[in-house]
């Protein structure tokens, strides 16, 4: 039996480079996701708030849907569902067919569940903002497009953080289902090298350390980022 | 426990607010989910296939309460772990807080799919091990092993769920309930665990549906529950409206939970309001 | 956004009921000086990924040979074999050379060349099993392992029907599985198995007999599969299955792998 050193190594026997690069794509999976659940995930807390009551119920109706269904099933549909109805489309446009990638798939699917439950955690930090801070934005003559950016959205995003911070280890964690649908990140390198070496303890082991890893890195820069948002507030 | 620190919503009450009329981009949006909802039903219809039908329904059905007893008997196990990880979480001794702080950490650090592989595949390697100490009969039943993962997951967010709830009680209230002579264990029944009961009533639903929807791995460990069913469904039939059949159920179930809450959660509060 | 989201999702789901109606393309205009060709990577000696994370195998080098014959630049992705179907149709790839069998219930959904080898299946058990053969009788109450969504998952339920069949991903799975004793026995096809059992890691187990291979279940062999109404190029891969038969080039790659005739009669 080969050692662990080697098996662990880089190189062309070992699977040190193979994990590796499943974990890079991990990190570019969850990195990439995170700028389009959160964007996503802020218009339908705007949304939530419309004076629009059929507004308020469509953002309501995706919600419930992207929350409820398990995420692999969502992960499911959208790599063969949404995929299927892509070459329709573009069958039917005229054009050559188009299809997402297990890594835009992974995107759209986790994308779509992070913004789910963003649309909730940014709702409740709209909410928790007094409302004296809309009337003083007023009272100093900004416009409402001005007071959303310049008084509004910095505290919304301040109390939001923590709410958002979770879903960012949800989305981390999230990234190991596309494993299933063939993208080669940790989960499935780690999954090949475990078939090829019979070494599934060693292997499966080495992933959960590995992701362990990046969920605590993570929570690192979290915290720097709280403190950094919270540099204004005054020392108690 | 939200809705009461919140203060009231938006700029004008929402009594005051006028009843408008949905504007352009309301109209559009709900038509859109209309359209799907609709075209959604017409597929169904139009992919209709009664002997489908009667073949897969009953084994929906068997993989629904699969699914059904694998959350129930996890959540069950997983919350007995989590009384004493919840113990050592508090606790003062190093070694008990430590211990306990790395469980968590590990279980709520990684993958959940990640930890079954580990368990179901891992353990396997080790077959002469666990026969030594007669434990090879529970690994090697991959049932048992999605319960095992299962309930050691949940058992790490329901450690938090439980702590975070006893601590919400004030202290006046153990104070209070000391002072009336009642036993610890009275104490705990009729004072301290109703009042924790209120506030950890939604994380607890709230982790019964993530495990509702995280037991969906199961099926990769060759478990036969909803999703598996589903997948097995669909390598016969290469059909995608069994997937939407699961999807369907699943959302059903959620839904459900979430009602349930809803309505004991004001049963429970029922003294608090005006 | 959210409007043209949705918009976007009700659009789609529209082109999704017109779609599922809409008419088959061909593929007469379509100029195939590149294909590509979807595997799974996990059924040695058929399709595996080698210790450098290289695809290997009889189907592989077919594969190469056949584009080699046809004049076209071939070139390979790995894909699950539950998503394989539906990835072929999504144009992932344009030829699923996979060891899949030709079907009934398959060829509702692709069209398939005519079969370029066709093996029975079989069934391995421990080799200090009780299992003395392969029999229903035999089987009755024990635990069977067979990769989900194959012909060999199939035929192990109709033959074995008082057996516990599981489905595991891949192959390389449920030999984790026999290896540990999780499982009493798997059925797949007899040359994976017997390649299996011949290596250290199938030093568990041994072959217990091969068994009918019922044509309801395993229809005519093992095929390559396409979209249908790409006539065009499954008459290109017809015609160059018949020309490396002819000109020895299907022998040389066959005799790498096998000491036997795998094209059956």
């Amino acid at each position: 039996m080969t050692s662990i050193t080697s098996l662990l190594g880089f190189g062309a026997e070992g699977w040190g480079d193979d994990l590796a690069s499943g974990a890079l794509v991990t990190i570019a999976l969850a990195l990439a996701t995170l700028p389009f659940g959160l964007v996503l995930g802020f218009l339908l807390s705007l949304a939530k708030q419309s004076e629009d009551w059929a507004l308020r119920l469509s953002a309501d109706i995706y919600t419930t849907i992207f929350r409820g269904l398990p995420e692999l099933l969502t992960l499911f549909i959208v790599y063969f569902g949404i995929n299927g109805l892509l070459k329709a489309a573009s069958e039917g446009a005229g054009l050559p067919a188009l299809a997402l990638s297990s890594f835009a798939s992974g995107m759209v699917a986790l994308g779509v569940v992070f913004s789910a439950f963003a649309s909730e955690v940014f709702l409740s930090a709209f909410r928790a903002i007094p409302n004296g801070q809309r009337e003083g934005a007023a009272a100093l003559g900004l416009r409402p497009r001005q007071a959303m950016v310049l008084v509004i959205l910095p505290q919304v995003l301040r109390v939001a953080l923590p709410g958002l911070s979770n879903l960012w280890m949800n989305l981390l964690k999230d990234t190991a289902l596309v494993s299933v649908v063939g993208l080669a990140d940790l989960l499935r390198q780690t999954q090949i090298a475990a078939r090829v070496t019979r070494e599934p303890f060693l292997f499966f082991g080495t992933a959960i350390v590995l992701y362990l890893v990046m969920t605590a890195v993570s929570s690192v820069v979290i915290a720097w980022i709280e403190r950094w948002t919270r540099r204004g507030e005054p020392a108690r | 426990m939200k809705n009461t620190l919140d203060p009231p919503l938006a700029a004008t009450p929402p009594d005051a607010r006028p009843r408008r009329r949905p504007g352009f981009a309301g109209m559009l949006a709900l038509g859109a989910w209309l359209l799907a909802g609709l075209s959604l039903l017409a597929y169904l219809a139009a992919a209709w296939n009664s002997d489908l039908f009667a073949r897969y329904a009953p084994i929906y059905l068997s993989g629904l309460w699969t699914t059904i007893q694998l959350v129930a008997i996890s959540f069950v196990v997983g919350a007995l772990i989590s009384v004493p990880v919840a113990l050592g979480r508090g606790s003062k001794g190093f070694v008990q807080r430590d211990l306990s702080t790395a469980y968590v950490v590990l279980f709520r650090g990684t993958p959940f799919i990640a930890q079954l592989f580990l368990i179901y595949y891992g353990f396997g390697q080790f077959r002469d091990f666990f026969e030594s100490i007669g434990l090879w009969r529970f690994f090697r039943e991959p049932w048992y092993c999605a319960i095992f993962a299962l309930a050691l997951n949940t058992a790490a967010y329901q450690a938090e769920i439980l702590r975070g709830a006893v601590a919400s009680v004030p202290k006046g209230q153990w104070e209070g309930a000391k002072s009336l002579g009642l036993s610890r264990l009275t104490m705990l029944r009729k004072v301290i665990l109703p009042q924790a009961a209120v506030v950890a009533l939604r994380p607890y639903t709230n982790e019964v549906i993530l495990m509702v929807k995280a037991s969906a791995i199961v099926a990769i460990i060759t478990v036969y529950d909803l999703l598996g069913e589903t997948r097995r469904a669909y390598s016969r039939t290469f059909d995608f409206q069994t997937y939407l059949w699961a999807a369907i159920l699943y959302l059903l179930i959620v839904e459900l939970l979430r009602h349930a809450t809803n309505f004991a959660e004001r049963r429970l509060t029922r003294h608090l309001r005006r | 956004m959210t409007l043209l989201k949705t918009l976007v999702l009700a659009g789609s789901a529209l082109a999704f009921a017109a779609g599922a109606a809409g008419a088959q393309e061909t593929d007469a205009g379509k100029d195939w000086s590149t294909v590509v060709i979807g595997t799974e990577g996990a059924y040695p000696p058929f399709n595996f990924l080698d210790a450098s994370g290289q695809l290997q195998g009889f189907d592989v080098d077919i594969a190469k040979a056949l584009c080699e014959q046809m004049k076209v630049t071939c070139t390979f992705v790995t894909q699950d074999w539950d998503g394989m179907i539906p990835a072929l149709q999504n144009g992932n790839f344009d030829a699923l050379v996979a060891s899949m069998s030709i079907t009934p219930e398959r060829e509702e959904q692709i069209a398939f060349t005519d079969k370029y080898y066709q093996t029975p299946p079989a069934i391995a058990v421990p080799k200090d099993s009780d299992i003395a053969e392969p029999s229903a009788a035999a089987l009755d109450g024990k635990v069977i392992g067979a990769q989900t969504g194959t012909t060999h998952l199939q035929a192990a339920e109709a033959l074995f029907p008082d057996a516990e069949v599981r489905p595991y991903p891949t192959a390389e799975e449920y030999k984790l599985d026999i290896d540990s004793g999780r499982v009493d026995a798997v059925v797949d096809d007899v040359v994976v198995l017997s390649d299996w059992l011949k290596s250290d890691a199938g030093a568990c187990c041994k072959l217990l007999g091969t068994l009918p291979a019922d044509p309801a279940i395993y229809g005519k062999g093992i095929g390559i599969g396409l979209r249908k109404g790409d006539e065009k190029l499954r008459t290109m891969f017809n015609e160059a299955i018949q020309a490396i038969r002819a000109n020895g080039k299907y022998k040389e790659v066959q005799d790498k792998y096998f000491d036997f005739d795998v094209y059956g009669s």
